[in-house]
């Protein structure tokens, strides 16, 4: 009871020896979906000292094989054939009983969402304790005590004070930190990933890559990376196997398949990562033919809980921004969460109410507008939305949704029904579509159709929220080419909000940097990414995940006093 | 925490006067005269009498003056007299109290217990038989009228088979003491407690059932799982403390509905609490005694809903620090 | 529609629900031409025992009624106030919930206090009082029902509508130019439809239940027969005739639980959930 993990661990393998290897897997998927296979007949091996990346669009059955070594796949897929072998074990032929000793001890697992992937009502040190008490290992004192050096090992400033918080006490990174010390609590030889880092903010995931990067090359695991990005790929990958349609299509090592991917599917992938440097050299003569748009000094502060008895609590989400928006030109503002990058575009288009600052628009102040005055200043100024799923009316028709605007401005209906077919066949829709439901498309089409929708008041202005973060890479392409097309046609201007850098050095003209709801620097686009002045912008660009490692070779990267990452020929 | 319970006595005193003056309103609204309606049934009072009650309860001064009267009585728990019963309205109350809260008690807690066990069971054993029981079994009972199961319990339990009184609180003119008296009230309260909880029971399956399944699919179990933890631990301590939380806010919400549960059971059994009371005095017409038990019905409630939101607190880290 | 009944039938109870429930509705209907005579009158000698006299299958009560016939004509007063103290507090908690939940802020907390308010008053209690003081009758019964079961129904639009509102597509409507008041009808209230009708139909089943309990209790209308009732008058010789109490109970279960069973029914078919996206 009293030995400690390390002396109970498998033995340990030999830097490129098989660890994990999954032979002709197959999971199937209940009858009815759009194939049979979650994952038809794949094969791949994770060697001991490497990081293997399962690349693939939502959909494509990345994260069902890892679901599958653990015994955790969904209740309605299940495994149809195939093996895998963990040291000689076929996991697939366990029962339930021997699965604990797997669990946790030899494959470890950490997940997506850091935020609900902890008990919200116990202790970290507590979960952390656990993980102990379920194999039997360690005294109630030294699991304490063993946690206390986890949570130091992964990074925490503050280990102590973290054991003893509640997880709504942390931020989403701290989480994550958690759930790797929790992961490694029992030194497993395989490390699953499971997009460990789409939830966070650019500058958390580039700690957090280099963290697993670390702790990896520290304790000489096997890791199986899951995720949907190229760009982290290249930051951490030592050899990648892209998936498509529950298929592997290619693998190899990392950095060939990045130079010269083979598969027109992988080709494909790496060609719509937004290149950092393709949208500047469009800088801006936009600039030059006058602003549409001034802000002043908005400034917005949220007031939070307070109640009979206690005292509210102030955020300030805005704090006194500035900027003006070109006839023509695209802007970018990017931030990370909590930057208010979003409260700015919302305080625009008056969705929430500025509480200061003024917000001119061609010879109008938007944020002194009330009523109908409001009402009809608000067409001149429209929005794109983040999410697809949730910005159409599930119950109202795709026409009638794209025709209600111009209805409420008093068009007929007959007119506005007839200019939105039209409009849907400008965001490459077909007419008829408008007489379908929203849950009839896909995300991609869902956003054409919101855009559709913000024209259909022929605006001079669009805000853009977050509109591609919640789409797949190739589709991301794609609509951000539509809105740039779109942009030139209609001489519109574009506000770009977004938390990716990526898609903005793509499509914007001027960038405007935010943080705590500060400008921290605004600048045509080219400099701002090729020459950032601030240090929170260069350390954002830096974050940025794949751009380093063009320049840079991936051991740079781990610390100079770990030993080398562990490269194994394939 | 005691901030807290501060705040929530502060609501608590602002609702129970909305209440009383809900009462005001009531005896006001009433077809009929106030004083009659105090009185106890309309119409046979003598006049004298009536004006004597009217000069008490200041009926012939204006209506926020009297308001204030009313207010200030019922706050000194003056609820006035009744004339049928021949005792003030407040040790009538007073008197059969404890009896009441014998029995909602002891039926809140077997209800939350049983039920939040039988959900649990039910939940992790789904699609199985034992689902299947307890689910058709907390159906059932919660599409029986509480009155008409307490009828079929004494049928059955108490004049076929003998098992169970049917009737009262204690055995009349046995002369018990201490224990043995302990003994027999416990056998009097099986009956009662039982079909009062197994209503309550079957809505906390229920819901414990639904709330379990809901929270086995959060990504936090999937980590519990990853872990290597055994499934007993995985329900007791990460999907039963989650899942726990939504029965104990129904909980609270339905103790309004266990008082006036009480109501009925009291009177089927005899039972002699307030439910028996309220029943006594709407035979008798007995307005003032009537609305006192609302009244005094209505803060037991609020006392319930306290309870329950300190015990959410205590099993919820995430409220008490957002304050 | 079709998929809707396709996942309706699937689940059996529901269906086995739908079939008590139109069964009862035709007895409702049918009681008037297979009792012509009043549920009141005396008919046979009182306590006269269930299946001995074909005339009278469920026996006489306590002054010689006939139970049968007072089952068939009691259905019909349960359902109608079921349905109408149902309906009546739908009106009241919509428009509260609506408003509360759309609006936020001050007019959210001073409805959503006046909520609390009822809610916090034990609703059967409330409903004894205001039944007795203002007289039993059919319409003192359905509006006291009414006044004690709306709050649910407002806590769970304002849910709903506080969760729409926050939704893109209803941001989208603000900014196209639409009012407020279609932004509420055409945009929000629709889709709060599924779970209002799952809601509305589980509180029928309560509202039988409580129309019983305060017949029971002697608070009915006394010019109507009700299965409530006719339990009540069979409280005190349960010793006796437990027949008298047994079939009526056995009539409110029955409803109530079909109602019940059409919810979760209505439930599943409504809900669907979202089968989870395989990755």
């Amino acid at each position: 009871m009293t030995d400690t993990p390390r002396s109970q661990a498998p033995r340990s393998h030999a830097p490129g020896e098989p660890v994990l290897v999954v032979e002709k897997l197959a999971i199937a998927l209940p009858p009815g979906a759009d194939r049979p296979y979650a994952v038809d007949r794949v094969s791949f091996t994770l060697r001991a000292g490497e990081i293997l990346c399962i690349v693939g669009e939502s959909g494509s059955g990345k994260s069902m094989s890892a679901n599958a070594a653990m015994g955790l796949l969904p209740e309605t897929v299940r495994t149809v054939g195939g093996r895998i072998l963990l040291g000689g074990t076929d996991l697939l032929t366990l029962d339930e009983a021997d699965l604990y000793a797997v669990r946790g001890r030899r494959i470890a697992m950490i997940f997506q969402e850091p935020m609900t992937a902890l008990n919200p009502l116990m202790r970290i040190e507590a979960q952390i304790a656990e993980v102990f008490a379920a194999h039997r290992l360690l005294t109630p004192r030294t699991r304490r005590s063993r946690a206390l050096e986890l949570l130091a090992e992964v990074g925490l400033p503050d280990p102590a004070r973290a054991a003893a918080s509640y997880p709504f006490q942390l931020s989403g990174g701290q989480r994550q930190r958690v759930m790797i010390a929790m992961a490694l609590a029992l030194e497993p030889q395989v490390l699953i990933a499971d997009e460990p880092t789409t939830a966070l903010d650019v500058t958390t995931q580039a700690q957090i890559l280099r963290l697993i990067r670390d702790l990896q090359a520290r304790r000489g695991m096997a890791v199986m990376f899951i995720t949907h990005d190229f760009g982290v790929v290249a930051e951490i990958a030592d050899r990648v196997a892209v998936m498509q349609h529950g298929r592997i299509v290619e693998q190899g090592v990392a950095a060939d398949i990045l130079e010269r991917p083979r598969h027109p599917y992988t080709a494909k992938l790496i060609a719509a990562i937004p290149d950092m440097e393709a949208g500047v050299e469009q800088a801006t003569q936009a600039a030059s033919r006058g602003s549409v748009l001034d802000v002043e000094g908005l400034t917005k502060t949220y007031t939070l809980g307070g109640g009979l008895f206690r005292a509210p609590r102030t955020v300030a989400a805005v704090r006194d921004v500035s900027f003006t928006l070109g006839r023509g030109e695209t802007l970018g503002i990017v931030g990370e969460s909590g930057s208010g990058k979003s409260s700015v575009g919302r305080c625009l288009v008056r969705l929430q109410d500025p509480d200061e600052g003024r917000v001119r628009l061609g010879g109008i102040d938007m944020a002194g507008l009330s009523g109908e005055a409001l009402r009809q200043a608000r067409r001149r100024i429209q929005m794109v939305f983040q999410d697809p799923y949730g910005s159409l009316n599930p119950r109202v028709r795709v026409g009638r949704a794209i025709a209600d605007g111009p209805i409420a401005y008093g068009e007929d209906v007959g007119t506005a029904l007839k200019a939105a077919s039209a409009l849907l066949e400008r965001v490459g829709l077909e007419a008829s579509a408008a007489d379908r439901y929203p849950h009839e498309f896909s995300g991609g089409q869902r956003q054409r159709i919101g855009i559709a929708r913000a024209l259909a008041l022929k605006p001079e202005i669009i805000v853009a929220d977050e509109a591609v973060s919640a789409l797949d890479v190739s589709i991301q392409a794609q609509i951000l080419d539509l809105l740039d097309e779109l942009k030139r046609e209609l001489h519109l201007s574009l506000l770009f909000i977004t938390h990716d850098l990526r898609v903005a050095a793509k499509i914007c003209d001027r960038v405007m940097v935010m943080e705590k709801g500060l400008v921290v620097e605004i600048g045509p686009g080219a400099e701002i990414f090729s020459n950032p002045r601030e240090p929170y912008t260069r350390s954002l660009v830096a974050a940025i995940p794949g751009r380093r490692a063009r320049t840079t070779p991936l051991e740079a990267v781990a610390s100079a006093t770990l030993p080398e990452p562990i490269r194994t020929p394939v | 925490m005691p901030r807290f319970i501060v705040s929530r006595l502060g609501k608590m005193a602002l609702i129970l006067v909305g209440i009383i003056i809900l009462n005001f309103v009531l005896i006001h609204a009433a077809p009929g005269d106030p004083a009659s309606v105090m009185a106890g049934e309309a119409g046979d009072a003598d006049a004298a009498f009536l004006q004597q009650l009217r000069e008490r309860f200041g009926l012939d001064k204006p209506l926020p003056i009297q308001l204030l009267t009313y207010l200030s009585n019922v706050l000194r728990l003056d609820f006035g007299y009744s004339y049928r019963q021949g005792m003030p309205v407040i040790d009538l109350i007073t008197d059969r109290l404890p009896a009441t809260l014998l029995l909602s008690g002891s039926a809140f807690l077997i209800s939350l217990v049983l039920g939040v066990a039988a959900g649990a069971l039910a939940a992790s054993r789904q699609g199985k038989v034992s689902d299947s029981v307890i689910s058709t079994l907390a159906l059932l009972f919660y599409a029986t009228p509480l009155f008409w199961l307490a009828l079929m319990a004494v049928l059955l339990f108490s004049v076929q088979l003998g098992w169970f009184p049917g009737f009262g609180y204690e055995s009349v003119g046995s002369g018990y003491g201490g224990l043995e008296r302990a003994a027999d009230i416990l056998h009097h309260l099986v009956l009662p407690a039982l079909t009062l909880g197994l209503f309550f029971m079957a809505v906390y399956a229920r819901m414990t059932r639904a709330s379990v399944l809901e929270v086995s699919r959060l990504d936090f179990v999937r980590t519990a799982r990853a872990k290597g933890l055994r499934p007993r631990v995985v329900l007791v301590r990460h999907i039963l403390r989650n899942a726990i939380l939504p029965v104990v806010t129904l909980a609270g919400l339905q103790a309004g509905q266990l008082v006036g549960g009480a109501v009925l059971i009291e009177t089927v059994f005899a039972w002699p609490g307030i439910g028996r009371l309220m029943f006594e005095a709407l035979e008798q017409r007995d307005y003032n005694l009537l609305l006192g038990i609302f009244v005094v019905s209505a803060a037991m409630v609020l006392a319930f809903n306290l309870i329950t939101d300190i015990l959410y607190r205590l099993v919820d880290p995430r409220i008490g620090a957002a304050a | 529609m079709t998929a809707f009944w396709v996942r309706y039938a699937r689940n059996r109870g529901a269906v086995a629900g739908i079939v008590i429930l139109v069964l009862v509705l035709v007895l409702a209907i049918a009681a008037p031409a297979l009792y012509p005579r009043s549920p009141w009158a005396m008919v046979q000698r009182p306590f006269l025992p269930p299946f001995t006299n074909g005339g009278f299958p469920l026996g006489t009560d306590t002054m010689g009624r006939d139970i049968a016939s007072a089952v068939a004509h009691g259905a019909g007063v349960s359902l109608l106030v079921g349905f109408v103290s149902t309906l009546a507090a739908l009106l009241i908690g919509i428009p509260i919930g609506a408003v509360a939940g759309y609006f936020g802020g001050r007019v959210d907390d001073l409805l959503m206090r006046f909520t609390e308010f009822f809610q916090s008053v034990p609703n059967f209690a409330l409903a004894v009082v205001l039944v007795a003081i203002f007289r039993p009758s059919l319409v003192s019964i359905v509006a006291a029902i009414a006044i004690v079961s709306w709050p649910p129904v407002a806590r769970l639009l304002r849910g709903e509508v506080m969760a729409l509102r926050g939704r893109e597509f209803v941001q989208a409507a603000v900014l196209s130019g639409q009012r407020t008041g279609p932004i509420i009808l055409r945009q929000i209230l629709p889709n709060t439809l599924s779970p209002v009708i799952v809601l509305g139909t589980m509180m029928v089943a309560a509202a039988i239940l409580l129309e019983s309990a305060l017949s029971f209790m002697g608070l009915g209308d006394p010019n109507i027969m009700s299965w409530g009732y006719v339990i009540g008058a069979g409280r005190t010789v349960i010793r006796q005739a437990w027949w008298v109490s047994l079939f009526p109970g056995v009539a409110i279960l029955l409803t109530v639980l079909a109602l019940n069973l059409v919810g979760e029914g209505l439930n599943d078919a409504l809900n669907p959930r979202l089968s989870r996206k395989t990755r």
